[in-house]
């Protein structure tokens, strides 16, 4: 992986510059990001520009941009979000939040999903889903990156990167990554108290596509989540963690899409 | 100069049972509650024999350790605010920045300062990084919290007639009007904490008095930037009397048998480190910049001796620990040296915060550092003649 910015003309939302990465043509499709950012080359953006016109921003506070006082809240970001698909006239858009970024897109879906068609979830965070005593998230701040990559990912071999030898820029996207996180998510830890009550609001069809391999997430807390969410199928995704989108792109996006035809197809 | 003696008031009998961390998760199951009370009175009497002798005192807090009783620090400010004579009492101090509710801090120092008699130095502090797992208290964006509640607690000491109303970013009250008020006028005088530069010049913009601990030759760069900071807003370079310095002290009428003492002593460094390392750097504790250099593999080490040798302080000799400026230690004439050395080094240092308990070291060793240093030292570095550095760069 390297640096991420394919150099897009600058886009400014409410006063808010979007470091936004965008490749292909046709219906939108939003790409909301988990906590650990993302970067240009991954190849899930490829293969989902291949069927649209994909838009991956940087949440503010991450990749190459600074913290706005006025964003310090996943609700913040929801309506940061709404602002920046009606600036774009975004119309008919398939959303797909991974961890964070799936919390994101359930804040942005139960305010207004007048311009959303779909919602693929995966291995988002969000609610709470056990009692009080029971932490359904794994504390991510108690953990050593070593830890942290055995319970994320399904191979961990793929998680390791050597930053002295990478572009200084790439530790310092990853340290802000760290750092926008938890402004976002500190406390209450990675979830919103208020949202599993506003969650009936979400009217489009909506995925959860599940790696199965994630021990920061249980498959009890994603099917959790995903009752939550009138109609909202659930699909487990083999060989994949916490980051389905990097550990099988191909079949990520493959499944993505296929959901997103066929409750196209369903509609019409 | 001021000593101001200090001792963590450990809970030194878990400290072989750790499994890797002696904060936040060590199990508490491993103190024996009978055990604790009977070391706190024992910490007390050393603090009240320290008001006896002619030193002031200080006390702080942490949370979930076997490092440091001392996790409501309020108590041991009212016990000895009651207890205590002549000694000022500082606090080093009040984590304002993880705290829910400052009008409960100001009430309570206040009072403190009333029973004392106006003795209180009320050190505010951003707190380690092991006290954020503890409080819950989000890590990033701490200062602009802890700059909140101090501006809330100063208005709060120093408001009279009617009640006001504060509607900040973190803190809302509608009527606040606080009983006591503080004896000292218009406020107790404030101390701070801090490590970096930028801090430490905005203190000096504040006037406020600035310690740094344990932070031996690294310290005249951060006393240069208050510098900088006090003379832009004041016009004149501080005196002596605005900073001040931890520092371990171990004094015995023979040199070896000062250097046992230090070497107990030492143990609450060595103690110190053991925690479970995720633990020691939460996000946003520190800037992004330096978590990038630090994911890099780029850590500059942060101890050094007075010419320039790297340690680490966690791990290294009493030798060590002396050259380079974090403990103080040997005969009264020795220690009273190795200090006024490291005054000059400052440019000036009116607040000698004395750790004369530590680690493994016994009541009776605890006891005889503190009158030798008292009869011998102490008056000695009261008669000296604290250098006034002057202001660098803004001068």
């Amino acid at each position: 992986m390297s640096v991420a910015v394919d150099a897009e003309p600058a886009l400014v939302v409410n006063g808010v510059n979007v470091e936004i990465i965008e490749r292909g043509k046709g219906r939108p499709i939003l790409f909301l990001h988990p906590g650990i950012g993302i970067e240009s080359d991954a190849p899930v953006l490829d293969h989902l520009a291949r069927a649209g016109r994909l838009l991956a921003p940087s949440h503010p506070g991450f990749g190459n941009t600074p913290v706005t006082r006025a964003l310090s809240t996943i609700d913040d970001l929801s309506y940061f979000y709404l602002d920046l698909i009606e600036q774009l006239d975004l119309r008919d858009t398939l959303v797909i939040g991974i961890g964070l970024g799936g919390w994101i897109a359930a804040e942005i879906a139960v305010k207004d999903s007048s311009r959303l068609s779909q919602l693929v979830m995966a291995n988002a965070v969000g609610v709470k889903v056990g009692d009080r005593e029971t932490r359904d998230i794994v504390d991510i701040w108690s953990l050593s990156q070593a830890d942290f990559d055995q319970l994320a990912w399904a191979d961990p071999a793929k998680a390791k990167r050597d930053y002295a030898k990478l572009p200084n820029e790439i530790s310092l996207r990853a340290a802000r990554a760290r750092e926008a996180t938890a402004r976002l998510a500190w406390s209450p830890y990675m979830h919103n108290p208020r949202l599993r009550h506003r969650l009936h609001r979400i009217r489009i069809p909506t995925l959860f596509l599940w790696g199965m391999s994630d021990r920061v997430l249980s498959e009890t807390y994603g099917r959790g989540f995903c009752a939550m969410i009138p109609g909202a199928r659930f699909e487990p995704l083999e060989r994949a963690g916490h980051f389905p989108h990097l550990e099988q792109p191909e079949a990520f996006a493959e499944r993505a899409l296929a959901f997103a035809a066929d409750t196209t197809k369903q509609r019409t | 100069m001021r000593v101001y003696y200090f001792t963590e008031q450990p809970y030194y009998p878990a400290w072989d049972k750790h499994q890797g961390s002696l904060r936040i998760n060590l199990p508490n199951s491993v103190l024996d509650p009978k055990l604790a009370g009977e070391l706190f009175h024992r910490y007390y009497d050393e603090f009240m024999l320290a008001d006896e002798l002619g030193y002031d005192v200080m006390l702080n807090e942490h949370h979930q350790t076997a490092t440091c009783m001392s996790s409501t620090v309020i108590v041991g400010l009212s016990v000895l605010a009651r207890q205590t004579k002549k000694a000022r009492i500082l606090v080093l101090g009040y984590p304002i920045g993880h705290r829910p509710d400052p009008l409960r801090c100001a009430e309570e120092l206040a009072t403190i300062d009333v029973i004392s008699g106006g003795r209180l130095d009320m050190g505010f502090i951003k707190g380690v990084p092991y006290e954020f797992p503890a409080s819950n208290q989000n890590p990033v964006g701490v200062m602009d919290r802890f700059w909140e509640s101090h501006d809330f607690i100063v208005k709060a000491m120093t408001h009279q007639g009617e009640p006001f109303n504060w509607e900040g970013e973190h803190f809302h009250y509608r009527h606040v009007n606080i009983w006591p008020r503080p004896v000292q006028q218009p406020h107790p005088p404030i101390w701070s904490t801090t490590g970096s530069k930028s801090q430490a010049k905005l203190l000096g913009s504040k006037g406020y008095v600035m310690a740094t601990l344990g932070s031996g030759y690294a310290t005249r760069p951060l006393a240069d930037a208050y510098r900088d900071g006090y003379h832009a807003a004041f016009g004149r370079s501080p005196g002596a009397d605005r900073f001040g310095y931890l520092g371990l002290v171990a004094t015995a009428t023979t040199e070896e048998e000062a250097r046992r003492r230090g070497d107990l002593i030492a143990d609450y460094l060595r103690t110190s480190a053991i925690v479970h390392l995720p633990f020691r750097n939460p996000p946003g504790f520190i800037a992004a910049e330096d978590n990038a250099r630090m994911l890099r593999g780029e850590t500059a080490p942060r101890s050094f001796t007075k010419d320039g040798r790297p340690i680490d302080m966690y791990h290294c000799s009493v030798q060590e620990l002396i050259d380079a400026g974090i403990l103080f230690c040997g005969t009264p004439d020795q220690v009273y040296e190795q200090i006024r050395d490291f005054c000059d080094y400052c440019g000036g240092l009116g607040n000698l915060i004395m750790m004369g308990h530590a680690g493994y070291l016994s009541h009776e060793d605890t006891v005889d550092n503190l009158k030798l240093f008292a009869a011998e030292v102490m008056p000695r570095l009261k008669a000296y003649e604290q250098p006034v550095a002057e202001a660098t760069a803004a001068a």
